[in-house]
């Protein structure tokens, strides 16, 4: 019952909070707290009875109940080690948005964290959902509160910014939903068999022309998530507009579907046609790669400069999925992590500058290392995150990445490489602009309070974990991954079906070898 | 005591780290104690490894701390190895660093960011401790990337001042570029041995690879790229002037004795490589003769004594690079040993007496120190004479002799390198002794208001004391043939190769070198002593040339025209993204509909009628003729 618990402590925790939010604000947000922090725990939990897992099986949890059982529809829901990572990720993050939140928010603080909170429990839902007609469903519940948390909550242009946001994800997100349904009828007329299910409908065969245009339904959906060039531009508006909490989800969380859904779902059901597409789509990531950090460069508005960074780090995700080999999509799964923690604590340092200053244009910022030395060191550690500075997660995860793309493609590599250079480049410039130069701001500029700095060590030791010690990160994702590059091994996916039959959630004994 | 290898690096970063979280609550005194204590601890035991490995108890050792990274075979660790090479390093590092740390506690005395400079000090003492110590590339470029941020945030160490935040930048982003061209060798690296492991790599390579094989060329010239951007070789020379903006200390012992000498580090440690790819240890040669000239000759015409010794340091550097080119490993070693003494004195002087003058660096407002500092003069003195290399009794003279004699005798060598080199030498005692005399002969034009103190003296005087009698544990074949250095590292670095029959000759390419090593000093002394005005006529008659040597070639120039700009305007014409454009202009084509649209719904009735009837008339019409 672990699983279904996950999202329905967080959908309770939500409407709880709505409701409690009309006597007390301060206990509505405790129990927005408390709920999240509660599913992190329990994330935590597992991982640790996880361990070194050296088991063949991939899959550590499931839980299946039928839901709408005439068209095939179970509430079905599996965790292997890539969605535990992306469970810890999101729990983590999703702590501390409601921590970052204590202050900012002070309108309709209950139906914020009832926003929140479910935007949550659709990335949850998104990561575990094992039925696809269940994972469009959690797809959407995750737009629709964050839709609400940026035209709310935002700051000026917020209408433009949700809506933009809205269509982009909704349009990309209803390809996807046709994608489906012709995945759901083809297995349907070749077996008789009509149903959602995610590991039914691995074993489907289709002809090369329908597999390419289910693939391309599909991959709308995400690469407009993750986002891809040219479908990016949604990306700096919504970014930029949301609030400090809504910036870290999206750029924390959200984008990391898009990623999620390439390699849980693309390459298990389309493998051949996305061979065939891998020079594009490693092509597309590498401009994106450049274009991304040469916009970043000359972005004024600080939020949108780390928006513009995110699209460029994206790149590396698409790089790395269709290098197809096992490292580069280890480091694809870490730069899902790393840049969650890296992208999220900038544009908290943002949040917090803004409510200092309210301000996010850089030309009124300038030295202020001299009064927010602390903001300071925090600000460089994340800026050094960025350019892939070793010691720090994101190094390796990009040179994983790279090291694997070039096993699969020379000339990309190279220019994904030269990146590092650009990625310096806007790096440093975020650093120069704000933190040092002459102080220009003449207000008071108090230092991080003390629930501020509590949240950046946090993070700071995180990515600082994650860049010295990022094997425990790396063994849990192995299996996964090792199942994603190996060809489709379709006896083990049967195996798991019968294993689903009992309809209830089960702990799989993990063989104790190590390896 | 060889157990305690882990702990030479750590102890900087624990000092670093206890600096960085506590700084701001620590008195002034314990500042500089942890700053400093952390690094002499770590040179104290790196000196009695040291002793182990002179006594040959030792020869090696490996040490793994921890499993770093286990995917799909690549497997590097965080480990250790130390041999007699990394052995020289870690022990200029940590000595010399030492003696720079006690050096700042007074430098540094009355600046608002004193914990914060130690922090940074330490954080790239052990960075660059890791550099030399890895056992592996990745770890390696862990301390690579390390010694780099932390050259970053010293340069830029006066934050306030908008153009020392460009210089830090600058020299960030331009040995970023070369890193670029080493991470592509190390991917290349891995993909054909895979493994990233020096000690496999090296055992490997002449199995896989025959002498010429066009990978091992291709991927001895990307890490060259590496290095020629950390060390400030052409064509990644310029940021290193700039980099002067940091404090003196920083300058002295980054910019000088340690980081950017990592390039010769990293071709000394991969010489396999190079061994097995002459095009590419060719080339290297050729990068180390070109720079010591266009660097040598740059130096000529500064004004700021910083800056001189900058570009006298891209110019030495070259010699170590000419050394590896021509296979004189142990020469390129020993020559940046002695050149760690001789030129972190120099800077660390060279400090003194800016703060001295008030922060005064143009050599042309100073003059007459002699006698107003003297232990700063004669100290400046011995470590200029080591720099222009004075026959005998200067380390210099014996470090450089080697790179000459073997750029023209070794096996690889060629007249072209040696003439190169000698040209440089000449140069090298013009414009040190040109910045001796302007700085502490003729008369005083600025007084002197703060004379330095014992925490100021005492590392001068070690340094100037190493600059002379460290040079005479090698001497030249021709007279008392010793080889301590070389030999010490024998069973790392190969031994050169001379050319037969031309051992008879290095007498006549010692007298010539210095010959024209005294003959430089001579000329600085009748140009800037003894006719002090002829300088400004020659300067007034090629002011172009003059422009051009002191503005570094122009490569700034270049570089700004080849990529700053480019970059810059790219960025900035497509800063409201050009990709956003199609979409608004569906957005804009759906508006203009909606409009016109509800441009019919206008609530007049008579063009409702009007509609209706028009409308139907062509129901009708169009009903007739069909």
């Amino acid at each position: 019952m672990i699983l279904p618990g996950f999202i329905i402590s967080l959908m309770l925790g939500g409407i709880l909070a709505w409701i409690v939010a009309r006597k007390s604000l301060v206990l509505a947000r405790w129990i927005s707290l408390i709920a999240v922090t509660v599913n992190f725990l329990g994330s935590i939990v597992i991982w640790i009875q996880q361990g070194d897992s050296g088991t063949k099986d991939s899959w550590l949890l499931d839980f299946s109940i039928p839901w709408i059982p005439s068209f095939g529809i179970g509430f079905h829901l599996a965790l292997d080690g890539l969605s535990l990572l992306m469970l810890l990720l999101t729990f983590f993050l999703g702590t501390i948005s409601v921590i970052i939140s204590w202050n900012e928010i002070q309108n309709r603080v209950g139906l914020y964290h009832f926003c929140l909170l479910w935007v949550l429990a659709g990335i949850t839902g998104v990561f575990l959902a094992m039925d696809l007609f269940l994972f469009f469903f959690f797809w959407e519940v995750m737009l629709i509160p964050m839709f609400f948390l940026i035209i709310i909550w935002g700051h000026e242009n917020s209408r433009y910014a949700a809506f933009k946001f809205f269509i982009f994800t909704q349009a990309s997100g209803l390809l996807m939903l046709v994608a489906i349904l012709g995945l759901y009828f083809v297995h349907g007329n070749q077996t008789g068999i009509f149903t959602f299910d995610y590991f039914q409908l691995l074993g489907t065969d289709f002809t090369s022309d329908v597999g390419m245009w289910l693939m391309l339904g599909f991959l709308a959906a995400f690469i407009v998530k993750l986002p891809v060039v040219p479908f990016h531009t949604w990306l700096p508006d919504a970014h930029s507009q949301a609030p400090t909490a809504g910036s870290l989800i999206l750029a924390g969380l959200l984008l990391k579907t898009g990623a999620y859904g390439l390699l849980r779902f693309i390459i298990p059901f389309f493998k051949e046609e996305a061979l065939s597409i891998a020079p594009w789509a490693m092509a597309i990531g590498v401009f994106g790669i450049i274009y991304g950090a040469i916009l970043a460069f000359s972005q004024t508005d600080l939020k949108r400069l780390v928006a513009y960074t995110s699209v460029s780090h994206m790149g590396f995700i698409m790089l790395g999925v269709f290098s197809f080999n096992e490292l580069a999509m280890q480091g694809v799964v870490m730069q899902m992590i790393t840049h969650g923690i890296s992208t999220g604590a900038l544009f908290i340092l943002a949040g917090v500058i803004y409510e200092r200053i309210h301000s996010r244009d850089i030309n009124t910022m300038g030295g202020f290392w001299k009064s927010m030395p602390f903001l300071g060191v925090c600000a460089l550690v994340f800026a050094m995150a960025s350019l892939g500075l070793p010691g720090l997660g994101n190094f390796v995860a990009e040179f994983l990445t790279l090291v694997g793309a070039w096993q699969a493609t020379h000339k990309l590599t190279i220019i994904a490489t030269i990146g590092l250079v650009a990625a310096t480049v806007y790096s440093l410039r975020i650093i120069q602009k704000v933190f040092l130069g002459p102080q220009t701001s003449t207000a008071a500029l108090p230092d991080l309070t003390l629930r501020e700095r509590l949240v950046m060590v946090t993070l700071i030791v995180s990515i600082v974990w994650l860049g010295l010690f990022p094997q425990p990160v790396l063994n849990t994702s192995r299996q996964t991954v090792k199942a994603l590059i190996e060809s489709p091994d379709k006896s083990s996916a049967n195996s798991h079906q019968s294993s689903t039959k009992n309809e209830s959630a089960s702990i799989k004994e993990k063989g104790g070898s190590h390896e | 005591m060889n157990d305690l290898l882990w702990l030479i690096p750590t102890l900087p970063f624990v000092g670093s780290l206890i600096l960085i979280v506590a700084g701001g609550k620590l008195s002034k005194r314990l500042i500089p104690v942890i700053g400093s204590g952390s690094v002499g601890i770590s040179a104290l035991i790196t000196l009695s490894i040291g002793f182990n490995f002179l006594t040959a108890k030792t020869s090696v050792i490996d040490q793994v701390l921890w499993n770093w990274i286990s995917v799909a075979g690549f497997t590097p660790n965080i480990a250790f190895h130390l041999d007699s090479l990394s052995l020289a390093f870690i022990f200029v590092i940590t000595f010399v660093g030492f003696l720079i740390h006690v050096y700042s506690a007074e430098f540094m005395a009355d600046d608002e960011g004193y914990a914060r400079f130690f922090a940074y000090l330490n954080l790239f003492v052990g960075s660059m401790l890791i550099l030399v110590l890895a056992d592996n590339l990745l770890l390696l470029y862990f301390g690579w990337e390390g010694v780099g941020l932390c050259s970053y945030l010293l340069i830029g160490f006066w934050y306030q001042e908008e153009k020392n935040g460009y210089a830090a930048r600058k020299a960030f982003i331009m040995t970023r570029v070369g890193d670029t061209a080493m991470a592509i060798g190390l991917f290349m690296i891995f993909k054909t041995f895979g493994t990233i492991n020096i000690l496999d790599i090296q055992n490997q390579a002449p199995a896989v690879w025959a002498v010429g094989s066009q990978e091992a060329t291709l991927i001895g010239l990307l890490l060259l790229g590496g290095a020629v951007g950390k060390s400030a070789q052409l064509p990644l020379q310029n940021w290193l002037p700039d980099a002067m903006a940091g404090p003196s200390p920083v300058s002295a012992l980054i910019h000088a004795a340690t980081m950017v000498t990592a390039g010769v580090y990293l071709i000394a440690r991969t010489h396999v490589v190079f061994e097995l790819a002459p095009t590419a240890q060719f080339v290297v040669g050729v990068v180390g003769a070109v720079t010591l000239l266009i660097a040598g000759f740059s130096a000529l015409t500064q004004y700021d004594l910083k800056r001189v010794l900058a570009y006298s340091t891209i110019s030495q550097i070259g010699y170590m690079f000419l050394a590896l080119g021509v296979g004189a490993w142990s020469s390129a070693i020993f020559h940046f040993m002695i050149h760690a003494f001789f030129k972190a004195l120099l800077f660390l002087a060279a400090g003194a007496v800016i703060m001295a003058l008030h922060h005064e660096h143009d050599m042309f407002k100073m003059g007459g120190l002699r006698k107003k500092i003297p232990i700063i003069y004669f100290t400046f003195l011995i470590g200029a004479a080591s720099l222009a290399a004075l026959p005998l009794i200067t380390a210099g003279f014996y470090s450089k002799d080697q790179i000459l004699w073997l750029s023209f005798a070794g096996e690889k060598g060629n007249l072209s390198f040696f003439l190169a080199a000698l040209m440089g030498a000449f140069v090298t005692a013009i414009y040190t002794f040109r910045m001796v005399f302007l700085t502490f002969f003729g008369e005083e034009k600025t007084h002197v208001a703060h004379v330095p103190g014992s925490r100021i003296n005492i590392p001068l005087i070690v340094l100037a004391t190493l600059s002379t009698l460290a040079g005479f544990i090698e001497l030249p074949h021709s007279f008392g043939h010793l080889q301590w250095f070389t030999d010490f590292l024998s069973p790392i670095l190969p031994v050169t190769i001379l050319q037969p029959e031309i051992e008879s000759m290095e007498w006549m390419i010692q007298l010539l070198a210095a010959a024209l090593s005294i003959g430089g000093a001579m000329l600085a002394y009748y140009f800037y002593v003894m006719r002090p005005t002829l300088h400004t006529q020659v300067k007034a008659a090629i002011p172009q040339v003059h422009n051009f040597l002191l503005h570094g070639w122009r490569f700034d120039t270049l570089y700004d025209w080849l990529f700053v700009k480019p970059f810059v305007y790219l960025s900035t014409i497509n800063k409201n993204d050009l990709v956003d454009w199609p979409y608004n202009a569906l957005v804009d084509v759906a508006g203009f509909v909606h409009r016109m649209l509800a441009f019919t719904q206008s609530g007049i009735l008579r063009w409702y009628l009007i509609g209706i009837v028009l409308g139907a008339i062509l129901t009708l019409t169009l009903g007739l003729m069909l």
